[in-house]
């Protein structure tokens, strides 16, 4: 008998790349990503207690144009994580799970998450009167 | 265990093109995957000139003519040829289906033939699905009660119980939901796979089964039952139009409530 070890048949070099697992990939990585911004928020807070100094410090990163492209990409990461975490809370009660259904929600939840992002986005510039 | 790239010995070369013979003018070209386990290469893809006026109209089809005109080397299991048998399933395009249910038409460019995703291959398209079978095995695949049936006649369902099994029984075990998902790609040693679960929920839905609290007992596992993430591919590459992905929430369900 031949022990020669099987190779093994290639998966993601081959499959079509669809919305089913598309979303399912997006949803894991804004979650490590809300994660990592997480720690944003935390060095913003404590530079808000320590006073004036350290605050501005951060305010000019954040503020800066590389600092609100980041901000700008955890917040579609907090929109997209929370409309799929909604999604995914349906399909744990057994709802929507045929395919037509997961395709209209996988649609739904893309378009909602990038009109959250630029409303907040829209509504954040207007109140500090740059809009 | 997550890896993304394929191990050295699965890399794949390019491979040998068969021309189409003299005065095809209709030809469509089938890029197959090859692995020949007695020359010592590693596998490669060979490109097929099939002349679509002489080949039916399945991919099927086209590989049993390639089979006999062409190369008779090339190597891949069929049975049935209309669906039913679950022998043929492959990577078709992109997505694991029966290539005999599948037709060349619905194929835009040239038709890309793999085995299906993620398993060890045994010569070209055909897969070892020895821990598939092994999976199914242990879910305990039969009907399973402490009482014994009716003297005179057999165990009775109302039409009611008997409709709770549609969309089950009709699986043919051809693994094209399993080696579609991602969780069973990296976890597959382990998470028991779309197929596996759609036939535990089967005999869980069955209203003459007793055994439904041990058969719940043994899915309520990390890996067995919940590396399931609800990806859907299972859903969407199901040849049958099936939805394992449907009766994997319903056993999570089901667990939840027998707590």
């Amino acid at each position: 008998m031949d022990t020669r070890e099987r190779p093994l048949s290639p998966h993601l070099q081959v499959y079509k790349p669809q919305l089913t697992s598309t979303l399912s990939i997006l949803h894991r990585i804004t979650g490590v990503a809300l994660s990592a911004g997480t720690l944003l928020l935390v060095w913003w807070l404590i530079a808000a207690a320590m006073g004036g100094g350290a605050y501005t410090t951060v305010q000019m990163v954040v503020g800066s144009w590389i600092g609100q492209l980041m901000l700008f990409g955890w917040s579609f990461a907090l929109f997209y994580h929370l409309c799929n975490g909604i999604r995914h809370l349906f399909w744990d009660i057994g709802k929507g799970l045929d395919l037509p259904a997961a395709y209209r929600s996988g649609w739904i939840v893309i378009s909602s998450s990038i009109v959250l992002t630029l409303c907040s986005w829209a509504w954040g510039y207007s109140s500090m009167g740059v809009l | 265990m997550v890896e993304f790239a394929l191990p050295a010995n699965s890399k794949i070369s390019s491979g040998k093109t068969h021309k189409a013979p003299e005065g095809a003018t209709n030809i469509k070209r089938f890029q197959v995957y090859r692995y020949d386990p007695d020359d010592g290469e590693n596998p490669s893809v060979d490109t097929f000139e099939v002349d679509m006026d002489t080949c039916g109209p399945m991919v099927l089809d086209a590989l049993i003519k390639i089979k006999n005109e062409m190369d008779s080397s090339l190597t891949f299991r069929r049975s049935c040829r209309e669906g039913v048998c679950g022998s043929c399933a492959m990577n078709v395009d992109g997505t694991n289906t029966l290539s005999c249910i599948k037709a060349i038409d619905d194929i835009d460019g040239d038709a890309k033939i793999y085995p299906l995703p993620h398993m060890a291959v045994v010569k070209d398209l055909v897969p070892d699905l020895k821990q598939a079978y092994s999976q199914y095995a242990s879910i305990e695949p039969w009907l399973k009660s402490v009482n014994e049936p009716p003297a005179d006649k057999e165990r009775l369902q109302s039409p009611e119980e008997r409709a709770k099994l549609d969309g089950l029984w009709e699986c043919v075990l051809c693994f094209c939901c399993s080696t579609s998902c991602p969780s069973y790609w990296w976890n597959g040693d382990r998470y028991l796979g779309p197929a596996a679960l759609l036939q535990a929920y089967r005999w869980i839905a069955d209203s003459r089964d007793e055994d439904t609290g041990n058969r719940l007992d043994n899915l309520e596992d990390p890996f067995r039952l919940y590396r399931c993430h609800t990806i859907m591919n299972c859903t969407k590459t199901c040849p049958k139009h099936l939805n394992p992905a449907r009766a994997i929430a319903e056993v999570k369900k089901l667990i939840v409530e027998h707590r």
